[in-house]
């Protein structure tokens, strides 16, 4: 059953490179995704934890399976951004007849790809597949990009490439330190890693999914690459690719915590540069697209903010509130991005410019283009009744588990108050751009351009029902992710097989910082 | 049917093709090139039926194993030897400009016979165990390849390459004979089975023998002189001098079956040869050692020199290298083998069964864009997307398993490589410093094959005539890819050929 969701969008590719219309069968092959996806959630909803999934060995020496199912609850929450995202970004924008095969093609192959990542239970395939989206980012990029492509897609393949194979190493050692019989999900976190060994794959896990997920400083790929890229594919790719990167930290973390706990302060200054300083670069912007390029990096910075709680915590019962929160903004903000990035393009499309000066009262002549894109950079800002909201106050929260009023904040509570300026920065910049596009006396280049069709209007209108419903109501998605009784059992579980190697002495870092008996 | 017998046949088959040469019509090969190719596809079937030679020959078993890496490296050549054939088939025009009587085929018959006793040269490798009977097989390889790799006469670049080869090769077998003496001067034997029982009783009593547990610094030192004659074979570090002018100067095809067959052939024997030093603690220390160093080297050097390249064959010849470099890492971090690890030996069977695909495929794409274009530089490849979008798919997807990419066979020739160093790390720490430069050599090579695909699609063509494909190329191209790609995801199969 889960195997579908890959097969659909190959099969695609397959029938456009035999001569099928590429957009009628992007298009169809995506909507029965949607449709698919949508029915194995609420199977999954309903409780039934058996799918057919697929597991074929493929490989003997080391173990390797070609394994798709739902891992666990985050497994179904990204398959649904996975399949709605490629939803939306399949009934965005147009190409030239002639592009138009290579259009759908990387569009559907990038949502297999990140399908597939998403839904494999074993790590070489979780990785492969990863990998297999990447190449027709890049090749799309070239081809059909805006502005400076080739040197873009050049500097997004180096970046890219960089981060991948210092995640392979990482992947590699992690294997090789938890002597794991298999390379399944299961067996791997079945094991424990060798408290030596933790600290150095755990920088590497950092730096390379962190170039992945544009952690700052390893992010300058990333803006340019969304703002050059066509729409789909920057949708695609800022909203459901790049969060392959924070799933596998949230996947492996438990591997590795102590490891993950000793880079604590980096992870903070990290997240802070995403937030702050990518923050005011996005303030700085004069083109929308390159603006909500720089402000699809800033808000990692939040999602990291969750794993830098949860890594303080060290383990998920110490602080249950920080996957899921994670786990919510990232759902969240791929809904959101890829919103803003569809109505980028339509607003590029009636009036053929994206600077921000040149455009102007563009509400006047389209109402509906301004209340959708209104409601997505609200979402992006985190109004009360967007998913956005309900994640980025969970991790707030998060933030703050564990902390006793009266002793000191300790790192992650300070990052924490500090990223809270991160939403003024956000707002500046977005309700700044709202203005100058919508608001004001119509321009040259407004003064033509004519409202969204019902057509044109359909995905952001799927993804802005998205953001309500799962605004209003985050438990239609928590409610996939574990329950807090259910992970205590497990992790208790886990350490009654394998005890923790005593803690060398004067370190004991297994406390949520700062440990109340300060 | 005893598997000695494959060679004579390949011989046999060798001779007669010659026969053909001098008594047939010169005006047309053909019949010798489907002689050729027919004979070594034949024999697949006489393989199927192999068996050991009987072990009560023990003159013959002295010289002659046949076990499961020589059945995989006999296999190994006799596909190079099958592709290339039909790469020279298409390769058939530049051959005859080059050669005499330009634009006949006038005296271009043996360059579809010599391969063939190359041919036997390499499956005679796979299968010897004595240093007699590998140095007769490598130099019958090396002799065939000073001929083909100077047969385009008439061209100043084949001969060069040609003249530059012979040298280097002449001094490597010196190198080589030299160290055998070393060897055999210490040991009183040429037979690496009794060297191994010999290191095997050194290391249990140390007061056996001529003291070799007490100084073996005397054999190690034979041990080097060999192995620098088998860097001249594989195109590892310090002896890879030659590869970028003769792999450019040579035709084609005579580039693919070096840069694949030979080097296969070599590691084989490289290995055959390393086994008993490994195997022993008197040697293992200083040889892996040594090994690491050539390997660390090989892969910076390759990795690095490729990046500026702007010809396509001399970045072939330098990524050839860089392989050489990743499979001689597998060696370093000797291993046996056990249930969640393949042994080294099978670990470089695995990356060389991929490399042939992989290359040889690349070879091809090669052949076609030389034949349409005249030029073997990256820019003949440039805008190739738009005038043919098949050929271009199928490079990029080569050229992806080359870098090693992920669900392409080239990723599970490094994974395996980097497996076993990890594997191999946690006993030897100076294994760690073989796997840092691994990865920034897989780093570079990213850099500069991507540089090739970047060409491929995002430059502009300098035609617009759609580049035709000959229908062999184009059912090579195409089979050795999909090769790629299935084995990319399931590459079980090859670890069924290799036995594991």
């Amino acid at each position: 059953m889960t195997l579908a969701l890959i097969l659909l969008p190959l099969f695609a590719v397959i029938a456009i490179l035999m001569g099928a219309n590429p957009r009628a069968a992007a298009r169809n092959a995506t909507g029965m995704m949607l449709f698919a996806g949508l029915g194995l959630a609420a199977l999954w909803a309903l409780g039934t934890r058996t799918f057919l999934g697929v597991d074929f060995l493929v490989l003997s020496k080391p173990e390797i399976h070609l394994a798709l199912n739902f891992f666990d609850g985050m497994s179904v929450i990204m398959m649904l951004l996975s399949v709605i995202v490629a939803y939306a970004a399949a009934r965005t924008g147009d190409c030239e007849d002639r592009h138009a095969k290579l259009w759908n093609i990387s569009l559907l192959l990038i949502a297999a790809g990140a399908v597939g990542a998403f839904l494999s239970t074993d790590l070489f395939f979780f990785y492969a597949f990863h990998e297999l989206a990447l190449i027709p980012t890049f090749l799309t990029i070239g081809i059909l990009g805006r502005g400076d492509r080739k040197e873009i897609a050049w500097k997004v393949t180096i970046y890219l490439a960089f981060g991948s194979i210092i995640l392979l190493a990482g992947l590699l050692w992690l294997i090789a330190a938890s002597g794991t019989p298999d390379l399944s999900f299961e067996s791997l976190l079945k094991c424990t890693v060798p408290v030596a060994a933790q600290r150095g794959i755990a920088l590497f896990l950092l730096i390379g999914f962190g170039t992945l997920v544009s952690l700052f400083p390893f992010h300058s790929w990333a803006a340019p690459a969304y703002a050059s890229a066509p729409a789909p594919i920057s949708m695609l790719h800022a909203g459901v690719l790049k969060k392959f990167g924070l799933y596998g930290l949230l996947r492996l973390h438990p591997l590795v915590p102590i490891g993950m706990a000793s880079w604590l302060e980096l992870i903070i200054v990290l997240l802070l540069g995403n937030i702050l300083w990518v923050g005011f670069v996005t303030i700085n912007q004069k083109r929308l697209d390159s603006m909500l390029g720089n402000s699809s990096v800033m808000h990692m910075g939040y999602i990291f903010l969750a794993i830098a709680a949860l890594i303080a915590a060290q383990s998920e019962s110490a602080n249950p509130i920080a996957k899921p929160a994670a786990i919510l903004l990232m759902f969240g903000h791929g809904v959101t991005i890829a919103m803003l990035f569809g109505l980028a393009d339509r607003i590029e499309r009636l009036t053929g410019t994206l600077e921000l000066r040149d455009l102007g009262g563009l509400a006047k002549q389209a109402p509906k283009l301004a209340f959708l894109f209104g409601l997505a950079a609200m979402a992006s800002i985190g109004l009360p009744g967007l998913a956005n909201f309900a994640g980025e106050v969970m991790v707030f929260i998060a933030g703050f588990k564990g902390w006793e009023p009266d002793t000191p904040p300790g790192w992650v509570q300070i990052a924490t108050i500090l990223s809270l300026w991160g939403l003024v920065i956000s707002a500046v910049y977005m309700l700044r751009a709202f203005r100058h596009i919508f608001q004001g006396p119509t321009v040259e280049f407004t003064r033509n351009a004519s409202d969204l069709s019902a057509r044109d209007r359909s995905p952001a209108v799927l993804l802005a029902a998205v953001l309500l419903i799962v605004g209003l109501f985050p438990n239609i998605l928590l409610q996939f992710l574990e329950q807090p009784e259910a992970v205590v059992a497990r992790e208790q579980a886990h350490i009654t097989q394998h005890p923790r190697p005593p803690q060398p002495a004067g370190s004991a870092p297994v406390q949520p910082h700062p440990s109340p008996s300060q | 049917m005893p598997a000695y017998w494959l060679e004579a046949i390949v011989v046999a088959l060798g001779l007669l093709l010659l026969l053909m040469e001098a008594f047939s019509n010169s005006k047309s090969k053909e019949l010798i090139r489907v002689v050729g190719i027919g004979g070594l596809i034949f024999l697949l079937v006489p393989f199927y039926f192999a068996v050991a030679p009987p072990a009560d020959n023990a003159e013959l078993a002295r010289f002659y194993v046949y076990d499961r890496p020589a059945i995989f490296f006999k296999l190994l050549a006799l596909l190079t030897t099958i592709l290339v054939l039909f790469m020279a088939y298409d390769f058939r025009k530049t051959l005859n400009r080059f050669t005499e009587g330009p634009d006949t085929e006038y005296g271009t018959g043996e360059y579809y016979a010599l391969p063939v006793f190359a041919c036997a040269g390499m499956m005679w490798m796979a299968s010897a165990r004595d240093l007699v009977s590998i140095f007769v097989a490598l130099e019958l390889v090396t002799i065939t390849f000073y001929i083909l790799v100077a047969f385009m006469n008439r061209q100043v670049g084949s001969l060069e390459a040609g003249v530059k080869f012979l040298i280097l090769g002449a001094l490597s077998t010196g190198f080589l004979v030299y160290g055998i003496a070393w060897i055999y001067g210490i040991t009183h034997t040429t037979n690496l089975e009794t060297i191994s029982q010999l290191l095997a009783a050194n290391s249990s009593n140390p007061d056996l023998h001529d003291g070799i547990s007490a100084n073996p610094i005397p054999l190690l030192f034979g041990l080097s002189l060999i192995l620098l004659s088998l860097a001249f074979k594989i195109g590892a570090v310090p002896m890879h001098l030659w590869i970028p002018d003769v792999y450019q100067g040579a035709p084609t095809p005579t580039t693919a079956f070096l840069s694949v067959g030979s080097k296969a052939a070599g590691f084989i024997v490289t290995l055959r040869i390393l086994d008993p030093f490994f195997s022993s603690d008197i040697t293992r220390s200083q040889t892996t050692i040594v090994v690491l160093a050539l390997a660390g080297l090989t892969i910076l050097v390759g990795n690095l020199t490729a990046i500026p390249q702007t010809n396509f064959k001399r970045l072939l010849a330098y990524s050839s290298i860089a392989h050489a470099g990743f499979i001689l890492l597998a060696i370093a971090a000797w291993h046996t083998g056990d249930d969640d690890t393949l042994s080294s030996y099978q670990a470089v069977a695995f990356y060389l069964g991929t490399y042939l695909l992989i290359t040889i495929g690349a070879f091809f794409v090669l052949v076609v864009v030389h034949n349409s274009e005249g030029s073997d530089n990256i820019s003949a490849f440039d805008g190739l997307g738009q005038r043919n979008s098949l050929l271009a798919l199928c490079a990029t997807i080569l050229l992806a398993a080359m870098a090693g990419l992920p669900l392409t066979a080239g990723f599970y020739g490094k994974f395996f490589a980097f497996q076993l160093a990890i594997e191999s790390a946690h006993t030897n720490q100076i294994l760690w410093w073989g796997i840092a430069l691994g990865f920034v050599g897989v780093a570079a090579g990213f850099y500069y094959y991507l540089k090739v695909v970047r060409a491929i699609y995002w430059r502009a063509a300098p035609k617009d005539d759609l580049i035709a494909i000959p229908r062999i190329s184009r059912y090579a191209i195409i089979s050795l890819t999909l090769a790629t790609v299935i084995l990319g995801f399931w590459p079980e199969p090859i670890l069924w050929l290799i036995g594991a």
